[in-house]
């Protein structure tokens, strides 16, 4: 029997396996931010012992950067201290660390890939549930709590159950205006905000294979949000074409690396635990109508009535939350805020999308809209395109990167009971600030109903020159 | 970690599914550089309004209910891969969770921390729900050794799973760094056949 591209991966890293079907897992690359962190680096100073390899390591500060006046010392006295620490602890350790400030410095699942840092056939982990996002490379790549992080600081290992695995197929042509975004937000919606929990996912078909890096990241990235540790995709030349020449491909052994990596698929016989099937030309654009990610429906649709869904008062518990009415349709209803970042839409190709549509434009007097990038380098090449004039000639606030209003840590918060379209991940209740309402797109969605002022169809409004 | 033997208490019964990490401790706490003091703000939001003053509808703040053993709704701890959502359950006095689901990165920080989740089916669920709701000092007993739970007053003695591995660590109170330094020579020997690029 075949082996799946999960297994091949996993079985290259099995150091051994222990009682209870535990085994031991090396991993190759582990990223650290300074909220997970640490509590992990105390851990390893009581134990007295050094980290096992710091130069397996990269760390940086996202999560609890502020995205305004960056090169200020930070005004709240908490996040500063867990910045500084991290600085600290990175010195001490000599880890290195592209820290507030630096020209690498960004939301970690977005500075890994554009390094060169993740690769094909890797293990990655990170203190940090989006970590699933490297999976698209092929990497077998998934959030670990603060002990774990402390784990592999001192072992390079995690003791870990294998998961089962699953295979999601998207085969066929997506539609005008359809991006990755919204075949992650259908996939969630079907199999349910807990349908992948216990699964490693493997997604594939011709919707995947069309996919540019970015927009593979975009869906590895939500894996978590159906409960699964992780989501990968095969490596193919699109995946090489992004790797080749970044800072840590390993350019001087190419040749060898692209016969290794070009394994790295499931064979035809392989089993996989589980499968599902969808058509891409199912997929409208999604948007999230309730308090997590699996509530999600196409644009045009309408919300569930409580005789339609299996548990009636999650449904209504939800839709009080998010002041909405069960049965009812999302369009033409006023919004107040637009965010568009995170680890799931911030990079160069979500900036480019937005900035296509918004081109000429103003953005609506009744909507704050503001752009965080994912990272320094996200920044500065959408400054070399021109993406940043036009985008603030629309009325976009832009603003310097990190996690920011995804999870309302730092001071961007969306006010009690305001709506907010976002690109992000997580529309759990108070996740963008006490009492915020968030509702989940694309990045071109977004753009659209920043402009609109309200919720509409997205394909109703494509500039042609987008279409192509 | 502390060990974890046997477990006699009463409950807090807590309806809501698919509880996130993220209403188990928002973000804007985990500014916090030591594992201490989360406790204040496990379920904030749920807990206080914005005053500070506790929502007299939630049910932590309901004098009848108390104890060390929380019963949830179904994929208690999905979300955010946050320990500080364990170290909140912990530093609050929850010794155990039990729900019909766990996320699973929720699951292992909570083994990590000597927080019991324990995993029943459903019904079983309903049953502890209804049961510990109408009466709130009913006395739920977990038995890691026998892995049984047992509660008298509902007639329910029921087996649940969990790793063995994890089993002898709790019981024992070691912790997986102890074991994987003790792992290093082959750690190290596996790391010099490995291929990487």
């Amino acid at each position: 029997m075949g082996k799946t591209l999960f297994e091949k991966v996993w079985d290259k890293h099995v150091v051994q396996e222990v009682d209870g079907g535990q085994e031991i897992l090396f991993i190759d690359r582990h990223f650290i931010h300074e909220v997970t962190s640490p509590q992990a680096f105390d851990g390893i100073r009581k134990r007295g012992i050094d980290l096992y390899d710091k130069h397996r390591i990269v760390a940086t500060a996202d999560h609890n950067v502020p995205t305004k006046d960056q090169h200020l010392p930070i005004a709240d006295t908490l996040s500063r201290l867990q910045v500084d620490m991290l600085s600290q602890n990175c010195q001490d350790f000599g880890v290195e660390l592209y820290g507030l400030g630096h020209e690498n410095q960004g939301i970690v699942h977005v500075i890994g890939p554009e390094l060169g840092v993740t690769k094909p056939g890797m293990t990655i982990v990170c203190g940090d549930s989006h970590t699933s996002t490297h999976g698209a490379f092929g990497a077998i790549a998934f959030g670990i709590g603060t002990s774990q992080v402390e784990q592999v600081m001192a072992s390079q290992c995690l003791l870990v159950q294998r998961p089962k695995t699953m295979r999601i197929t998207i085969d066929g042509e997506l539609g005008q205006g359809i991006y990755s975004k919204d075949i992650i937000l259908y996939i969630i919606s079907k199999l349910s905000t807990s349908g992948g929990t216990g699964y490693f996912v493997e997604y594939a078909g011709s919707a995947i294979r069309s996919l540019s890096m970015e927009a593979r990241m975009t869906i590895c990235n939500m894996s978590i949000e159906m409960g699964a540790r992780g989501g990968m995709i095969a490596p193919d030349q699109t995946t090489f074409d992004y790797v080749k020449g970044r800072a840590y491909a390993p350019n001087d052994r190419w040749d060898e690396a692209l016969e290794y990596w070009s394994t790295l698929y499931s064979d035809d016989d392989a089993v996989f635990d589980q499968e599902f099937v969808f058509r891409a030309e199912d997929i409208e654009p999604m948007i999230t109508y309730g308090t997590n990610p699996g509530m999600g429906m196409g644009i045009t649709q309408r919300i569930p009535t409580t005789d339609e869904v299996e548990r009636p008062e999650n449904l209504l518990k939800s839709l009080e939350y998010m002041g909405l009415e069960e049965g009812s349709s999302l369009l033409e209803m006023p919004i107040d805020h637009v965010f568009i970042g995170s680890c799931t839409n911030s990079r160069i190709e979500d900036l480019r999308i937005v900035a296509d549509y918004v081109k000429g434009k103003k953005k609506s007097d009744s909507i704050q809209a503001f752009i965080v990038p994912g990272s320094k380098q996200v920044e500065a090449q959408a400054r070399k395109e021109g993406l940043h004039d036009i985008l603030s000639e629309a009325g976009f606030e832009l603003r310097g990167p990190g996690c920011s209003a995804c999870l309302g840590m730092n001071e961007d918060k969306i006010p009690k009971m305001e709506y907010c379209v976002s690109t992000s991940n997580r529309n759990y209740e108070g996740r963008q600030g006490p009492g915020a309402r968030t509702l989940l797109v694309s990045p071109l969605t977004a753009a659209v109903i920043a402009v609109e002022g309200k919720i509409v169809d997205p394909r109703n409004y494509m500039n042609k020159e987008v279409v192509a | 970690m502390e060990k974890f033997t046997t477990l006699l208490s009463p409950a807090v019964p807590l309806w809501e599914e698919n509880v996130d990490t993220d209403q188990i401790i928002p973000a804007r706490f985990l500014k916090a550089t030591s594992r201490e003091g989360f406790g204040d703000h496990l379920f904030k939001d749920w807990r206080f309004d914005e005053q500070g003053h506790e929502k007299p509808d939630f049910v932590l703040n309901n004098p009848n209910y108390s104890g060390s053993i929380l019963v949830a709704g179904e994929n208690f701890g999905c979300g955010s891969s946050r320990e500080h959502a364990a170290w909140a359950l912990v530093d609050y006095g929850f010794k155990a969770v039990i729900s019909s689901y766990f996320a699973d990165i929720f699951k292992g920080n909570a083994l990590n921390n000597g927080l019991l989740p324990v995993q029943v089916s459903r019904e079983v669920l309903q049953q502890l729900l209804d049961g510990v709701e109408k009466e709130a000092m009913t006395v739920i007993e977990i038995d890691l050794e026998e892995q049984v739970l047992k509660v008298g007053d509902l007639g329910i003695e029921e087996h649940f799973e969990i790793n063995s591995y994890k089993k002898m660590c709790l019981l024992n109170g070691y912790d997986d760094i102890d074991f994987l330094l003790s792992k290093k020579e082959q750690i190290k020997a596996f790391e010099n056949n490995h291929i990487e690029f």
